[in-house]
């Protein structure tokens, strides 16, 4: 990393170092204390999505015999090939991908219009919004769930994926419009200035200036909005009801209605799911983080 | 990176107020309809979706409304609420709720605070260390639960199987049967779930903390400890409050990982009152759990206007 070359030097190792050895030997038992415990939370960490991949990948029989295998002994795929031979898994990714990657995208675009505004803009109603937003992450949406099935049943919607993608969007809206402000605000003002008396229209100026300083955020916002889309269990589960409208988590909550779990496919299918999410976070972690922290450190 | 950061806030002050013309002058009408035409998508999908399904929600909590039976949904006034309250189950439900919000919040914030340390000064794979630690929040609740369901199952639960191994238990512990331990189980997932967002969180403010300040302190003889406790943490408790806060809130809210290990059982030692929520939902009694819902929302306000209220007090 060409980062630890701006590193600074620890404060005082030049001059103040001689008189002050204890305090110098304190730094290093930290630091040891500090590489020790970050290296535990790591393991603690990963630990969970190892345990669930070593399970994923045992041969079916040997998932319930002791001792345990901490590594597959015999590695085998049954377990997927089941998922997809005895379920309908490949229709519920289907869905699970097409449901996610429309409202995701569609609620990113809202995002973008009504962050800017929020962003450029001083107008009376302005804080009201934003409260308006914000009161969204804080009510149970359970206390929704009932008056929202018979509103969509009253449009014809239930069990429809468009009905699904409309309510994904609609709850993605308020937290990508809190993040997609953080980054407006930390491009200057002065580029669309620029374009627009250049003769760029606002809409002109907002998608080809503005969209490509910020692309980072942009993707950032449509990752994490995709992502919820893509992991949202109560509403699916309320609103499909056919098997093949189902999404992932939908079909998994239907896995664990049974009496016995079969902790093989089950895993397989935990796999399956959290592959696709874990690849996008990791890549976008690092504006996923600063959308996060933007919004949230400075209110 | 350190400068950076506190480099990009600054502009944000600075936002919306220089513009073609200036904020206050040159607001014409032409604004106004920029800012409807942008806006409205979202306030119309959020109003929609969101908003009205809420309050009709709200307004079920008076109605006996249930999805089995529509064909009569009488006014019943305070009945669901009534009902509730009286329901054998509600105090522990409130007592596991209470237990569920301060046992996963406390360890969440020291291990977050520790790892948001640890993180501060650089080293060589931070960058690689935070994306993997970042890696539980790309899982959803659900299946985070279904993941320690598995790990703490009885008999085959690789849990069991190492601390056995380690020597702190002799036999199999009945980890989510066991009244006295399904509570403990569920929140020690919660923990995993929720150090990262402290961890980003505070790292995130620490990092705004100027080093320059640290340094004169540590010149004039403080040690680690002493900058810790009379510098940073004064210096960003702002974004401490706020960060518990806004977790308070989320947990609160947060019925997932309970709902896939152990759906509130055993003996509704786990139930918390939004998987109590669930649970009449899932019997079509939509009339009771908005009533359950509309407890937490006033809870939840009282909750968060006293901490305000103390933040700010405490703050001055």
């Amino acid at each position: 990393m060409t980062a630890m070359l701006s590193e600074k030097p620890p404060a005082g190792t030049t001059a103040a170092s001689a008189e002050r050895g204890p305090s110098t030997r304190r730094i290093t038992i930290g630091g040891v204390a500090r590489v020790v415990g970050l290296g535990l939370w790591l393991v603690f960490t990963l630990f969970p999505l190892y345990w669930i991949a070593v399970t994923s990948f045992k041969a079916p029989g040997s998932i319930n015999r002791f001792p345990l295998e901490y590594w597959p002994g015999e590695p085998s795929l049954e377990n997927y090939r089941g998922l997809f031979s005895h379920s309908n898994f490949g229709v519920f990714l289907g869905n699970s991908a097409l449901v996610a990657l429309v409202a995701g995208a569609t609620a990113t675009l809202i995002a973008l219009f009504s962050a800017y505004v929020l962003a450029r803009f001083e107008f009376r109603s302005k804080g009201a919004v934003m409260i308006a937003f914000l009161l969204t992450q804080m009510i149970p949406a359970f206390i929704a769930l009932g008056p929202l099935y018979t509103m969509m049943s009253d449009l014809g919607m239930v069990d429809n994926k468009f009905g699904l993608i409309l309510v994904y969007i609609a709850i993605s809206i308020p937290f990508s419009t809190v993040m997609l402000r953080g980054f407006f605000e930390n491009v200057p003002d002065a580029l669309e200035e620029a374009a627009m008396i250049d003769g760029c229209s606002r809409l002109g100026a907002l998608f080809r200036v503005l969209a490509p300083v910020m692309a980072p955020g942009i993707v950032a916002a449509f990752i994490f909005n995709f992502v919820n889309s893509w992991n949202e269990l109560f509403l699916s589960v309320v609103l499909m009801h056919s098997e093949e409208n189902r999404t992932i988590p939908a079909a998994l909550n239907a896995f664990i209605s049974t009496f016995n779990i079969d902790w093989g496919s089950m895993s397989a299918a935990a796999v399956l799911t959290i592959l696709p999410t874990m690849v996008l976070f990791a890549m976008a972690s690092r504006w996923i983080v600063q959308g996060l922290t933007a919004g949230a450190v400075k209110e | 990176m350190t400068t950076v950061t506190a480099d990009r806030r600054r502009p944000a002050a600075r936002a919306g107020g220089a513009f073609p013309g200036g904020r206050q002058s040159a607001f014409g009408r032409r604004h106004a309809l920029t800012i409807l035409a942008f806006l409205a998508p979202a306030i119309v999908f959020v109003c929609w979706f969101t908003y009205y399904p809420m309050l009709q929600g709200a307004r079920m909590a008076f109605l006996d409304w249930n999805l089995w039976d529509l064909t009569s949904t009488p006014f019943v006034g305070f009945g669901n609420f009534t009902t509730v309250i009286n329901d054998p189950v509600f105090p522990t439900v409130v007592a596991n709720s209470v237990l569920w919000v301060v046992g996963s919040l406390v360890p969440q914030f020291l291990i977050g605070f520790a790892i948001a340390l640890g993180l501060r000064k650089r080293f060589r794979f931070r960058g690689v260390y935070q994306a993997l630690v970042f890696f539980p929040w790309a899982v959803s609740g659900f299946l985070i639960g279904l993941l320690f369901r598995w790990m703490f199952n009885a008999e085959f639960g690789v849990i069991n199987d190492l601390l056995m191994k380690v020597g702190v238990i002799d036999a199999p512990v009945p980890w989510l049967a066991d009244p006295s331990l399904a509570m403990l189980s569920v929140i020690v997932a919660n923990i995993w779930y929720g150090v990262t967002f402290f961890a980003i969180m505070i790292l995130a403010a620490l990092q705004s903390v100027p080093d320059e300040i640290l340094e004169a302190a540590s010149l004039d003889g403080a040690g680690k400890a002493r900058q810790l406790f009379s510098i940073i943490i004064p210096y960003i408790s702002i974004t401490l409050y706020l960060t518990v806060l806004l977790r308070v809130i989320w947990i609160f809210n947060f019925p997932d990982i309970i709902y896939a290990m152990t759906g509130g059982g055993p003996a509704n030692q786990t139930h918390i009152i939004t998987t109590w929520m669930i649970n009449y939902t899932q019997q079509g009694n939509y009339g009771l759990a908005s009533a359950i819902g509309l407890f937490v929302v006033a809870f939840l306000f009282v909750f968060c206007a006293f901490y305000l209220v103390a933040m700010r007090r405490s703050s001055r």
